[in-house]
């Protein structure tokens, strides 16, 4: 069984009932009890609010870059490295097969322990980090493979040596790359989308969203402080600064919503990583077939005419 | 002693004669600090006397996530923004000369929602990368705010693809920009465009980095020395061409484009127009 969030509680009796029904035996009590537990997860996920949503895009058995990778790739060979500074292993990539075709994934990576959140930073990338994004989205484009980017990061980490090495030339420069590759692109907001550091690697010819993930300006904490100096107020932000992939997808900012198992990706990661791939694969299929300054101009005016003000 | 006479500068404390800091380009005469200008004044001390046209000034925030919250209503707040910046909206541009070389040039209101890059802020500042390559002019634009713009959410964070988009073009076309980089200057406006300059240029003491100083210390755990992630940490650390006081500013400027533009490639040139020189 997975953790319950706090939203969750419901469940617990009927997990209970389900165990008993399983002891007992008998297979008719075991179907029914497993029916009324995932028509109770049915019903609490298909009424999450924003910042229920925040949380289950936190929860720590969400499926990560990784987990997509072993599920919905096949071949995959990790790269390392920046060629300048360092390893940083709060962003992963490499070259992998999905259907047959190479493509290079590229995508944020948090740790399932303290031990490997510590090394991997919990998913907040150092310069290097981005700078190995870009090295790996030029390899891609020299041998004219497709790019996949895996968004789920807090954000990017915030330390004086970040500032040494030039955190927001990393960010706008792994940007203005992804904006100009030569190659068709996708995005998939697996998890928290948060901020510059998410949006370095997320701009895409397509940007795909889970359906609990969601995708932040500032995190919800962050910008409680910011508009409210409290951070406590995370809710009222999240609740306010329309996150959710419905949102966004409303809004035009994303343009496909991936339906997740019931109950969340983190209730089945096979299950998930599978509409993932095949989500990309269908979004690649029609990419490839433009031809490349098509491709270039229609990603252009996607971001230039990103409108929402008045005149 | 009536207030409005005397200015104490908040660096070294020293009282100054507030008729004097126009002359000044409000620089503190003692220590040098660079108090904060507006966005027209800082246009005004930098291009040519008069030769500043504004462009762009209809355009303006809409409310498009309808934020609201028992404190803050973002609508209304537009209003007390552009009162109190005297613009509407956190960026403004047109087309000037310095030293008598015609360039678009751009400036971050920072009284405008603390320069934040909404919707129309952002559309302003492609609009400016548009009009350089459209009349084929080098670009300034003096950056500054934290760049993203919380009421408008990821359509905020946004303005910083569609402004590199943009930017790319500018590229593209082979014309130079020149980024300078005001205090403060932070997060969605570091990381997209103003970072990408051609020549980054910093105005002394400007607090320019990704995070802000409270969020750093935060991660650290420990105060930040005086000097870090400040105009000259930056220069020492790489992460920037130049740190030029406002008063040498337009001769930087000048020099500048005269050095990007000359040396314009040949093919890049409209048809019938003479290089500039």
């Amino acid at each position: 069984m997975v953790s319950l969030l706090e939203f969750e509680t419901t469940l617990r009796p009927l997990e209970s009932e389900l165990e008993e029904a399983r002891r007992v035996g008998g297979n008719g009590h075991v179907d029914s009890a497993q029916e009324r537990l995932t028509d109770q997860l049915r019903r609490i996920y298909s009424d999450l609010t924003p910042w229920q949503k925040v949380q289950v895009a936190r929860h720590r058995e969400r499926p990560y870059t990784l987990d997509y990778l072993q599920w919905g790739f096949t071949d995959f060979v990790e790269l390392h490295g920046d060629r300048s500074f360092a390893e940083d292993r709060a962003i992963i990539g490499g070259p992998a097969l999905l259907n047959g075709r190479s493509v290079m994934v590229i995508g944020h990576q948090k740790g399932r322990d303290t031990r490997e959140n510590i090394s991997r930073n919990f998913g907040m990338p150092h310069p290097e980090g981005y700078r190995k994004a870009e090295r790996l989205m030029r390899q891609a484009e020299h041998f004219g493979m497709p790019v996949v980017t895996m968004v789920d990061t807090p954000g990017a980490n915030a330390g004086l040596s970040d500032e040494e090495r030039g955190q927001a030339e990393a960010i706008a420069s792994s940007i203005a790359t992804m904006l100009a590759l030569r190659v068709p692109t996708v995005a998939v907001v697996i998890g928290e989308g948060g901020s510059g550091g998410a949006l370095a690697i997320a701009v895409a010819d397509r940007i795909l969203m889970l359906e609990h993930a969601v995708f932040t300006v500032a995190s919800p904490e962050a910008a409680a402080s910011i508009l409210w100096r409290d951070a406590g107020k995370a809710s009222e932000a999240a609740n306010n600064m329309r996150i959710t992939a419905q949102d966004l997808k409303y809004f035009g900012l994303v343009d496909d919503i991936i339906p997740e198992p019931v109950g969340g990706a983190h209730r089945d990661h096979a299950a998930a990583a599978s509409s993932v791939a095949s989500a990309i694969n269908s979004c690649l299929q029609g990419l490839s077939e433009l031809p490349i300054d098509e491709l270039l101009a229609a990603r252009y005016a996607k971001y230039r005419n990103i409108a929402f003000f008045s005149e | 002693m009536p207030d409005n006479l005397w200015v104490r500068c908040p660096q070294c404390r020293e009282l100054l004669y507030a008729k004097e800091q126009e002359s000044t380009l409000r620089v503190c005469s003692k220590c040098k600090y660079h108090f904060p200008v507006s966005a027209h004044e800082r246009i005004a001390m930098t291009v040519d006397e008069d030769s500043f046209r504004e462009y762009g000034q209809g355009v303006r925030a809409a409310d498009p996530l309808g934020f609201r919250s028992p404190s803050q209503n973002y609508s209304e707040k537009l209003t007390e923004y552009a009162q109190e910046a005297g613009t509407n909206e956190a960026f403004i541009y047109g087309t000037a000369r310095i030293e008598g070389q015609d360039v678009v040039i751009g400036a971050v209101e920072f009284k405008f929602c603390g320069g934040s890059m909404g919707a129309a802020a952002g559309e302003k500042i492609a609009r400016a990368m548009d009009l350089a390559v459209e009349k084929r002019y080098p670009l300034v634009i003096f950056a500054a705010g934290g760049g993203a713009r919380m009421q408008e959410g990821v359509i905020s964070l946004m303005q910083m693809a569609k402004t590199l988009a943009a930017l790319d073009r500018l590229r593209d076309a082979g014309l130079p920009f020149f980024s300078v980089m005001v205090d403060p200057c932070l997060g969605g406006t570091t990381a997209s465009y103003a970072m990408m300059g051609d020549v980054t240029i910093a105005e002394p003491g400007a607090y320019i980095g990704f995070a802000g100083k409270r969020v750093i210390e935060q991660t650290i755990r420990q105060k930040l020395p005086q000097n870090a992630a400040r105009a000259e940490f930056l220069q020492e650390h790489g992460m920037v061409d130049l740190v030029v006081p406002r008063a040498e500013l337009p001769a930087t400027l000048g020099r500048l484009v005269r050095l990007f533009v000359s040396c314009n490639r040949e093919e890049r040139r409209p048809v019938g127009e003479p290089a500039r020189v």
